[in-house]
């Protein structure tokens, strides 16, 4: 609490020196509005502007596309600027160090299928700032290429994608290092927030939700988290696909539903960590190809199709501590081997006795049913689903296992769930 | 009719089946809302027991009730009054009974532990909803059976083989199907088998319900309709709705010429 | 006032009643005879609707019953054996057969006639053959209808209560009303019995009045002009006998 304050103070006494210091320096501000003022358009204020300028944008709708902003501004739209590109193409492009872009509302670019158009373009920039502003309809959001220090905040990224091959992404980071992206909202697009060859990035606090494929896709990208994050209802909530060292914590991960629907899904990614999420109803929470060493713990599973399918690619991951409750299947896999490790974890169909009272069942418990197996091998069957021919089946390959894997065992299994301190229904 | 109902469920009300039935689902109730503490658990624990218990015992008290009242129908059919009458009133009478016997021994408890204000509220009610459809179905089939058999022992016999084959190997023969005819395109063969299987329907609709994102998981454009929208919901509820009409209509007719 | 118009009924292959005609008129009591097996209660049974005959029709005060029910109000049926629903107590039952006939009906004279003030609130089920003997014909009894139909009413009844039903039939007679008995107690029958139908096999080989049996077969005593029917050579086997 302390500390808060005493940033906030810091950060108050920087801004109003900034600001007495500025015009001091030879900084002015360009303040444009549709009639009445020096400037009527953006473009020519930008023009015009020199290097550390402000420019104020007033309330007005501003019909102007590809703005290029080459020098270090800072754009501020007052509420109700409105830029709308009228879908001629991009909007903005940064090409410039230490710009800042905040208060607007962007919408109307065009759909290309050739071309990556965005509301907001950053290439090969340091240190740019864009927040609280509005896209709507912009098919690519916030577009960064090769940018390094950037910040993200607070911007509502709307889309109106239908079809994955005809739209973007809400926030597209490619080539980047050190962003921030945080307390966005992304919502009805291809993917809520995608990084590609993206470094030392975090992303905190975002929601998003609605998109057609993810709510968050790592490609090829090492040492990012995210954090505190809401992903729910898209195609799968999060991808990480070809990574290493992603931290994964806090994160909601919510009704994610269809046939090639998870949560989270992990393919080729080593030596990350998945703590203290929730993911709640998703078809599959968990999806893991070929991921390894990685540790999945204080995680709650609650009433998803599958909690975890873990394909035999997938080796030396340590399951701890984790809540399972209500999960239609807790863990199918393909294999008849194990090689991870399944451990304290609570299962809410187990069904063992505690005799010593020490809080651990005494029996272990196998989370793979036989009828988990036959619904990998033949789909439709998932029809059946709790039917008591089922549990008998399920009972009989519980005494001896023939067909899933023998190894495959929690040997602690806790009586009663963990706590935790969030709640399970918000 | 509705004086013949109000007797028969004043006559099943005070049997010992009536208070034997409530307290069973009162006690395990109880039991497995004490042990879990979780209402979602609790309801896929009963809906187990559910699906298997009330088509048994609405068949077999079913059964019983229309052997062992013969003798008050033929007291009943000498009075003025229509033959329609007399075995609705008393089919009513007996489903309505185990229904309210079912429905507050299930239910009292799931009240005092707060479902009424919980998240699971809608799928308690789906279970209530199915539990009580199987009691009209199965103790209309039992009726129906008793009213084609004269013969007590065989009737009884009949009622029990039926509920067996749907409460299981309707269900065995249903996987096989699927697992030996893989590879042909089986969705709608899987939804069609389900919908002449009582037992399976009120399963399904319960999973509409706690299973949804497992059921969601199956490619096939047909399922994902059926599971994705209310459709699925609506198909089963109407197709309860007519398996419970069935073996009415069925006892309706034959009762019609049939001596006593 | 009952008329039966070539009934036939069988169950499977056993014929029961074949070809029936007859003509039942208002008034009086008509004993039904026959051994058993003779259709007496199918013939019964069809009257009321309970069977439903292959062929014929079966008129009720000049109206074909087939598919009616209201009829029933005018009659009052005694069936041979009473079960009832077994948790419900003897006053429900009789409350709830006024019920169902809209009739108040005389229970109180009949209950205290057939001493069942101690059991109305017995249950059914813990009532001996007897007294659920009363309570059926309570029930029968109680209403006033101008048809009274018993199958052998005097099952399982104590001396003294035959004595009562019998004075309870001559009163019901005096009344005007027309009864239709089936009895195997060939005592009843001689004492009471206006006319005799006697049924063997599905068929009516007598109808006509006690009188008229007795003197057509040369008897005084009704069991043996019944066995007489049955076998014309009966006085000669009794005679070498």
């Amino acid at each position: 609490m302390y500390s808060l304050v005493t940033q906030a103070i810091k950060t108050c006494l920087l801004l109003h020196l900034m600001y007495w210091l500025c015009p001091a320096l030879g900084a002015a501000t360009l303040e444009v509005c549709p009639d009445g003022c020096a400037y009527s358009s953006i473009q020519q204020a930008v023009d015009a502007a020199a290097a550390g300028d402000s420019l104020l944008i007033k309330p007005g709708i501003y019909r102007e596309h590809l703005i290029l902003i080459d020098k270090p501004l800072s754009i501020l739209g007052q509420e109700g600027a409105v830029v709308d590109g009228q879908y001629q193409g991009e909007i903005f492009r940064i090409r410039a160090n230490d710009v800042s872009l905040s208060g607007l509302e962007i919408r109307h670019v065009g759909t290309s299928y050739t071309e990556d158009q965005a509301g907001i373009r950053v290439e090969k920039s340091k240190n740019c700032q864009i927040f609280n502003n509005k896209l709507s309809d912009t098919f690519f959001g916030i577009y960064l290429a090769h940018a390094s220090n950037c910040e993200i905040r607070n911007n509502q990224v709307i889309g109106k994608a239908e079809k994955e091959i005809s739209s973007g992404n809400a926030i597209h980071l490619w080539y980047c290092k050190e962003i921030t992206v945080k307390d966005n909202l992304a919502k009805h697009h291809r993917d809520g927030i995608y990084l590609e060859f993206v470094e030392n990035s975090h992303i905190l606090h975002n929601v998003s939700e609605d998109n057609l494929r993810y709510g968050l896709h790592f490609m090829f990208s090492d040492y990012d988290d995210y954090l505190h994050n809401t992903f729910r209802r898209n195609g799968a909530g999060v991808a990480v696909m070809f990574s290493r060292h992603i931290r994964m914590q806090h994160n909601r991960f919510e009704e994610n539903w269809g046939p090639s629907a998870y949560g989270l899904l992990l393919k080729e990614i080593y030596d990350s960590e998945i703590t203290s999420n929730v993911f709640r109803k998703n078809t599959v929470a968990i999806y893991a190809e070929s991921a390894t060493r990685i540790r999945i713990a204080q995680n709650d599973f609650l009433q998803n199709g599958w909690a975890m399918k873990m394909l035999g690619s997938s080796m030396d991951n340590t399951i701890t501590q984790n809540n399972f409750i209500s999960n239609s299947f807790d863990l199918a896999t393909d294999s008849r081997r194990n090689h991870n490790q399944y451990e304290a974890n609570y299962w809410s169909e187990y069904a063992g006795y505690d005799l010593d009272k020490d809080g651990t069942g005494d029996v272990p418990y196998r989370p793979v049913k036989l009828y988990a197996f036959i619904v990998g091998e033949s789909p439709a069957t998932i029809i059946l689903l709790r039917c008591l021919l089922m549990d008998l089946l399920n009972y009989a390959e519980k005494v001896m296992p023939v067909l899933t894997p023998q190894t495959l065992l929690d040997e602690r299994p806790r009586m009663k769930p963990y706590p935790r301190n969030q709640s399970f229904n918000p | 009719m509705t004086r013949i109902l109000t007797y028969s469920c004043y006559d099943l009300l005070r049997s010992r089946w009536s208070y034997a039935y409530f307290l069973f689902y009162l006690i395990t109730t109880l039991a497995l809302l004490y042990f879990s503490s979780d209402l979602s658990k609790a309801i896929i624990s009963l809906m187990n027991i559910v699906l298997i218990l009330s088509p048994l015992i609405g068949t077999m008290l079913g059964a019983m009730y229309s052997y062992n009242s013969r003798e008050f129908v033929e007291l009943l059919l000498a009075q003025p009054i229509r033959r329609r009458d007399i075995f609705l009133g008393q089919y009513l009478g007996l489903a309505g009974s185990l229904s309210l016997s079912f429905a507050l021994g299930m239910g009292i408890p799931f009240l005092i532990y707060g479902v009424q204000v919980s998240a699971e509220v809608w799928n308690f009610a789906t279970l209530l909803f199915s539990g009580v459809m199987l009691t009209f179905i199965f103790s209309g089939l039992a009726f129906w059976i008793a009213m084609k058999q004269e013969d007590k022992t065989r009737g009884f016999g009949t009622a029990i083989l039926l509920w067996l084959f749907l409460a299981i190997v309707y269900d065995g023969i249903f996987l096989l199907a699927l697992i030996l005819f893989e590879a042909w395109p089986l969705e709608k063969f899987a939804l069609a088998a389900s919908l002449f299987n009582p037992i399976d329907l009120s399963r399904i609709l319960i999973m509409l319900k706690l299973d949804i994102s497992a059921l969601l998981g199956y490619t096939g454009a047909v399922f994902q309709q059926f599971a994705g929208s209310t459709r699925g919901m609506f198909i089963c509820v109407l197709s309860l709705l007519a398996w419970a009409a069935l073996p009415v209509a069925g006892f309706l007719y034959s009762c019609k010429r049939k001596d006593f | 006032m009952i008329r039966f118009e070539h009934i036939h009924k069988s169950f499977g292959k056993q014929e029961v009643l074949k070809d029936i005609e007859l003509h039942i008129p208002a008034g009086g009591l008509t004993a039904l005879l026959g051994p058993n097996g003779s259709g007496k209660t199918t013939l019964v049974k069809s009257l009321l609707g309970l069977v439903i005959p292959q062929q014929g029709h079966i008129y009720f005060e000049g109206k074909p019953i087939a598919g009616k029910w209201d009829y029933r109000r005018h009659i009052g049926y005694l069936p041979q054996i009473a079960r009832f629903p077994e948790n419900l107590r003897v006053h429900e039952l009789i409350r709830m057969i006024q019920d169902i006939r809209s009739e108040q009906g005389r229970p109180d004279e009949l209950i205290a006639l057939f001493e069942l003030n101690p059991f109305l609130n017995a249950r059914l089920r813990n009532l001996s053959g007897g007294t659920r003997q009363k309570v059926n014909l309570l029930l029968t009894l109680m209403f006033d209808t101008p048809l009274i139909v018993l199958d052998e009413p005097t099952v399982g009844l104590d001396p003294v209560a035959l004595v009562q039903l019998k004075n309870l039939i001559s009163q019901e007679k005096e009344r005007g009303k027309t009864l239709l008995l089936c009895s195997h107690i060939m005592s009843v029958v001689e004492e009471l019995a206006d006319d005799v139908i006697f049924l063997l096999e599905g068929r009516i080989h007598f109808h006509g009045s006690l009188q008229s049996l007795l003197q057509e077969q040369g008897e005084t005593r009704l069991e043996h002009a019944i066995a007489r029917v049955l076998k014309p050579d009966f006085h000669l086997q009794r005679m070498e006998s």
